[in-house]
């Protein structure tokens, strides 16, 4: 198994069509972009419901709070950038206008994290989860893939409350079922094992699935967990694999001192003492480059997560 | 011109003096808060709530209502005590203010308080709030207008003019902006922090209707707030023309008392002079 046997797919294609499909059943969706509507998607809505999408040109700050004041006043609004610019840019927007009022916004951001590639350092934002994470009332969900994408995309849209839903701008490997509705706070199993859990969050579940097919040569049977929510945790589901297993590897394309590996290292460290180890990128900005050769680059493959399997297991029992 | 019964304006006048003595006597009460720029937003906002506005304080979700933000959060005593005295809350609790547990919070807290329709504090994103609740109005075709009061310190702010450029592109014509235009912020002048002026061609510029006002003069207020309705396919603004810390005479035009509480006997002479019991 290696990462060409799985199919890729856009999340952001997903989105867009979840988004469309929300547009035509309910007249309550306004959507909301920041002169990116092309690359977010968006545009896809804007052709069918151009009255109630609305441009704001590079004015993300704006954006927020018309967000907000839609929602006061009864609609569930999407706003849609790029992760750097929905988050770091505009967190007092977010804060003040959105999740202190607990207003119904959807905060989609796409080109989160390194593999957004050539654009660089300026444009892969690596701490927008622990912005989003930090914010009281604020829901942080990171899909796996296209198809879960689009499940939690019908969700969000149901829930009412802010939510912040991030996602890579590279196709992405498939790995997820289309089937089922998507659950918010709860973790899905996608492969049982005992003897050390991956924990995975957006494109890294694909490579804790990969991982795990390799530790299994070595006769290492390893759990994978997607952990889709990252507010609030499913703290049930992490504690009972770490019991389970015994030691806990944590996988996300994010800085790996504020985001999914710290939450899951807090729910540990209050319930389940085990050996784990995060696999994230380091603290540091990124760089251009090709999205692949920057996973390798910032320690995001398979193998990385394969070595920090084995540094778990060397700690248990001990 | 509209001619305005001689009642109505020594209502509005006698209702704007007990608001004063509300304000007053809440910062000083709390130990804190923002007197000068509360006070010079007194006539505007009575004149909103006592005549402009179409609202229900019965019914504070009522859809079809007209909207109001306080884009100046600090200056939410006044609001406050325009809501318990139109009957939003009891006029009892404006003594809680600022205290632990109470629903009006130092700044507004939309969920909270009710009649408070949005939470703002940070400055600058009340604007844009009221772009969107304007928006909303027309997709929902409903008749309810949106005004929003903006101190002249958040013209320093960047969304202020993102919004503006925003309303005027979107047409937006059922949203009435009021600048409190009192001259001073907490560090001193407004044309010595940062200067703002042509205030009302760089307006223009961003294609609202202007209209300048005496914003203590309710009978100026009301021909602007009303006459603000009948613009179509653009925004309004007023520039309100006022004097911060309006009605206690060491107040006015102290820009010390832009975020303190007055002393017990500074209280004492403000409650004097205001015609109230300390």
């Amino acid at each position: 198994m290696n990462l060409k046997d799985f199919k890729l797919e856009s999340q952001r294609e997903y989105w867009a069509k979840a988004l469309v499909e929300l547009g035509k059943k309910r007249k309550d969706i306004v959507v909301l972009s920041a002169d990116l509507s092309s690359s977010v998607k968006t545009s896809l809505f804007a052709k069918d419901f151009p009255e109630r999408h609305f441009n704001v040109g590079i004015a993300e700050q704006n954006m927020m709070s018309i967000a907000a004041g839609l929602a006061a006043c009864g609609k569930t609004a999407f706003a849609s950038t790029f992760a750097a610019f929905g988050t770091g840019r505009v967190y007092d927007q977010i804060r003040q206008s959105i999740a202190y009022p607990k207003l119904n916004v959807k905060i989609i951001a796409t080109h989160a994290g390194i593999t957004v590639g050539g654009d660089g350092a300026t444009h892969q934002i690596v701490e927008d989860l622990a912005l989003m994470r930090a914010l009281p009332n604020m829901t942080v969900i990171v899909p796996a893939d296209a198809p879960e994408t689009y499940r939690a995309i019908k969700t969000v849209a149901d829930y009412v409350g802010p939510v912040y839903v991030r996602m890579g701008r590279a196709n992405i490997p498939t790995i997820t079922n289309s089937k089922g509705k998507f659950k918010i706070g709860k973790a899905t199993l996608l492969k049982d094992g005992d003897d050390v859990c991956l924990i995975g969050t957006g494109i890294m579940v694909s490579r804790c699935m990969l991982a795990a097919h390799e530790l299994k040569k070595h006769k290492i049977s390893a759990r994978v967990i997607n952990l889709s929510t990252i507010k609030p945790i499913d703290t049930k589901t992490i504690v009972k694999a770490a019991r389970e297993t015994g030691g806990v590897v944590t996988a996300e394309e994010h800085s790996s001192i504020v985001g999914m590996g710290s939450a899951v290292a807090m729910c540990l460290v209050e319930n389940a003492h085990v050996p784990m180890k995060r696999v994230g990128i380091p603290d540091v900005f990124g760089q251009s480059g090709d999205s692949d050769e920057l996973m390798e680059k910032y320690g995001l493959t398979a193998e990385n997560i394969i070595e920090a399997a084995h540094d778990v297991l060397g700690r248990k029992g001990r | 011109m509209a001619v305005y019964d001689k009642r109505l304006i020594s209502k509005l006048e006698r209702k704007a003096n007990l608001i004063r003595q509300h304000v007053v006597r809440m910062i000083y009460l709390a130990g804190s808060g923002h007197p000068g720029g509360s006070l010079s937003a007194v006539e505007v906002i009575v004149a909103l709530y006592f005549h402009v506005m179409n609202i229900d304080p019965k019914k504070p979700d009522w859809p079809d209502r007209d909207r109001f933000i306080l884009s100046k959060g600090h200056g939410c005593p006044t609001w406050y005590a325009t809501l318990a005295e139109k009957g939003y809350i009891p006029v009892e609790e404006l003594d809680t203010l600022r205290k632990l547990g109470s629903r009006l919070q130092g700044h507004p807290d939309m969920r909270a308080c009710p009649g408070v329709e949005a939470s703002t504090g940070s400055e600058g994103q009340g604007l844009s709030m009221g772009v969107g609740m304007a928006l909303a109005a027309r997709l929902d075709r409903k008749l309810y207008h949106v005004y929003v009061m903006i101190g002249d310190g958040e013209l320093d702010c960047g969304q202020t003019w993102e919004a503006a450029m925003a309303a005027s592109h979107f047409h937006v014509d059922n949203l009435t902006a009021i600048v409190d235009r009192n001259m001073l912020q907490l560090d001193g002048p407004t044309a010595h922090i940062m200067s703002v002026e042509p205030l009302a061609d760089k307006w223009k510029a961003f294609g609202w209707h202007v209209t300048e006002i005496n914003g203590h003069d309710f009978k100026d207020i009301l021909r602007a707030l009303e006459k603000s309705k009948d613009v179509k396919g653009r925004p309004n603004l007023i520039i309100a023309h006022t004097l911060k810390g309006k009605g206690v005479s060491y107040m006015e035009g102290a820009v010390s008392f832009h975020g303190k509480a007055p002393t017990k006997e500074e209280y004492e002479q403000a409650m004097e002079e205001l015609g109230g019991k300390a």
